[in-house]
């Protein structure tokens, strides 16, 4: 016998807050997922390397032996190449960068910097390994025949360019990084250089500061940290990338004083090395060398992203 | 001063005309009807396809989406219509940090959880890396859509008596769909020429994969091994793949494009 409740407007039955709670916690644990994945990365990477970094404890860093065969490993060379090759890609790419940025925000006319901007948003979206293919078979015989041998002509008194010239080296490294960090670095100038409000130029202007001095006074001291951050972003970029680099940088470990000699980063060893590991402490060996290198990453990351969001209204919001 | 500035400019650009003219000269002639459908041949012999590399990716980019994209969305939901702003900006923050971790440290990572304690290599295993770097990138793009939704829709809904979680699911996710579809694609993008994560989780494989809890192959690790290997036949095979990859990734930043025209517009 239907009961006049039943001929009521169906309304939520009690406890229907439960779909809710769920859904909201749901979307917590998501959330929260992002600091579980850093903790798990950091816990899986120290688990993966626990015989090396009894064997060898902080020696690790600064031993320059890599001998598979007598089972002795040392991370200095791969550090050494990691800096060496990022800190050339700055070298190139944060002018480089900074210069296109301000042109995009200051001087070009407003038809060309849209389709400029995707030009270099298309850059960012090549793969690593397509760079690499590029850089065995293009970039580097160029380097061999062409642009290294005017450097060492010409200002080969410098130990930097003297040696033999293999064409794979590290300079070729930091010209592969650089061309792969320039796209982030352009963009993330541009955007900061966007922030930069228009008051300043218009005061500067008003003093009869040039064009280049308003550059110079208004603009670029005005966004001095957030450049840094973008070139601090840059670097923690450089210093990952992997694919590229180990396609043209020589793979061997060594520390030279010449930049045409090769070299080998953390990351190249680890892609190289890794499925041909034949003991267990070669393998914890290559998992420590992950661990310093995602410890420095997330350091520089940090450190940018802090430079970056200082700058004014929440700094960057794009996500790169 | 202007023109040093524009030459600047323009050095930033060349890389990638010059990057995509090498790889129209030396790939365009060698796709055909038997590189996009035949197996890689054996060492030695010329000859052979990457059809098992195209199809690899494929897959592998389908499993990343299932594991990258609900988490993702969620999260960016939570960032957008829940939380506190100051828990809020801590994510914020976490999520910006690991997208600058080595896409290297992820295939480490996975091979540790998964490779290792299931003794094999494993398509499964080349996904969930891919889907683990989604994650972050899914989740920022969300909240970046979902925060433009006008909040009067949301209070319109919640004025009927709709549950939140509905009003969210139907009210604000829907209306914000095209940039979400949109976030996901640029995150699709930016893994699917990733290289280091499959080292060592998907392997690479040279036949087809008949079991997702095999090696699979993909066409960025059949470029890298062709790339570095001495023969002629591969190198011409390598580039040929990678104008097929750059095509798959310019292809979905197109529709990126489009669909983004089609919001500030519609």
């Amino acid at each position: 016998m239907p009961t006049a409740q039943s001929s009521l407007p169906v309304l939520p039955p009690m406890g229907s807050r439960a779909p809710d709670i769920t859904f909201k916690w749901a979307a917590f644990a998501a959330a929260l997922a992002i600091l579980a994945l850093i903790a798990l990365v950091g816990f899986e990477l120290y688990h993966g390397a626990r015989l090396s970094i009894a064997k060898f404890g902080p020696g690790f860093l600064v031993s320059s032996e890599w001998d598979p065969v007598s089972d002795r490993y040392g991370a200095l060379p791969f550090i050494f190449g990691t800096l060496v090759s990022s800190v050339l890609a700055l070298l190139l790419a944060v002018p480089l960068g900074v210069a296109a940025a301000l042109f995009l925000t200051e001087l070009a006319p407003f038809r060309i910097r849209q389709p400029i901007v995707t030009v270099i948003e298309m850059l960012a979206s090549v793969p690593s390994v397509i760079f690499g293919l590029w850089g065995i078979f293009v970039l580097v015989p160029w380097l061999r025949d062409h642009l290294f041998v005017w450097l060492k002509h010409t200002l080969g008194f410098l130990p930097l360019f003297q040696g033999p010239i293999y064409g794979v080296s590290m300079l070729a490294g930091g010209i592969i990084v650089a061309i792969m960090i320039l796209p982030i670095v352009t963009s993330i100038s541009r955007e900061i250089l966007r922030s930069v409000p228009g008051l300043q130029r218009e005061a500067a202007y008003a003093l009869g500061a040039t064009r280049w001095e308003v550059i110079r006074i208004a603009v670029l001291s005005y966004a001095r940290r957030g450049l840094f951050g973008a070139a601090v972003l840059g670097l923690g970029r450089a210093l990952g990338e992997t694919m590229a680099v180990t396609m043209v940088i020589g793979n061997r470990p060594e520390i030279s004083a010449s930049l045409f000699a090769p070299g080998y980063t953390l990351a190249s060893v680890i892609a190289n090395e890794f499925t041909e590991a034949t003991s267990d402490l070669y393998l914890n060996a290559l998992f420590e060398l992950g661990l310093v290198l995602f410890a420095v990453t997330i350091l520089i990351n940090i450190a940018a992203q802090m430079m970056l969001r200082s700058m004014g209204s929440g700094g960057v919001s794009k996500v790169h | 001063m202007t023109g040093l500035l524009f030459a600047c400019a323009a050095a930033v650009m060349a890389p990638l005309f010059l990057v995509l003219y090498f790889l129209l000269k030396e790939g365009a002639s060698s796709i055909d009807w038997n590189f996009l459908t035949k197996l890689p041949k054996p060492t030695g012999e010329s000859g052979g396809g990457m059809a098992n590399a195209i199809v690899g990716t494929l897959t592998l980019l389908g499993m990343a989406a299932v594991m990258g994209v609900p988490v993702g969305i969620m999260g960016g939901i939570y960032l957008a219509e829940y939380g506190s702003d100051r828990g809020n900006s801590w994510i914020r923050f976490a999520a910006d940090v690991l997208n600058g971790v080595p896409s290297i440290v992820w295939g480490m990572v996975v091979y540790l959880m998964l490779v290792v304690p299931f003794k094999t290599f494993s398509a499964y295993a080349g996904g969930v890396a891919l889907g683990l770097m989604m994650i972050p990138l899914v989740m920022r793009t969300t909240e970046e859509v979902l925060v433009l939704v006008p909040q009067s829709y949301r209070e319109a809904a919640l004025a009927l008596g709709i549950s939140r979680w509905k009003v969210i699911v139907v009210i604000v996710l829907r209306t914000a769909l095209k940039g979400v579809v949109t976030g996901v694609l640029i995150a699709l993008a930016r893994v699917a020429g990733e290289t280091a994560p499959l080292l060592f989780t998907a392997l690479g494989n040279n036949f087809w994969n008949r079991n997702l809890a095999e090696p699979i192959s993909a066409l960025p690790l059949q470029i890298f091994s062709y790339a570095i290997s001495p023969y002629d036949d591969w190198h011409r095979q390598a580039w040929a793949g990678a104008l097929v990859l750059m095509g798959m990734i310019l292809g979905l930043n197109i529709i990126v494009r489009i669909l983004s025209n089609w919001r500030n517009n519609g």
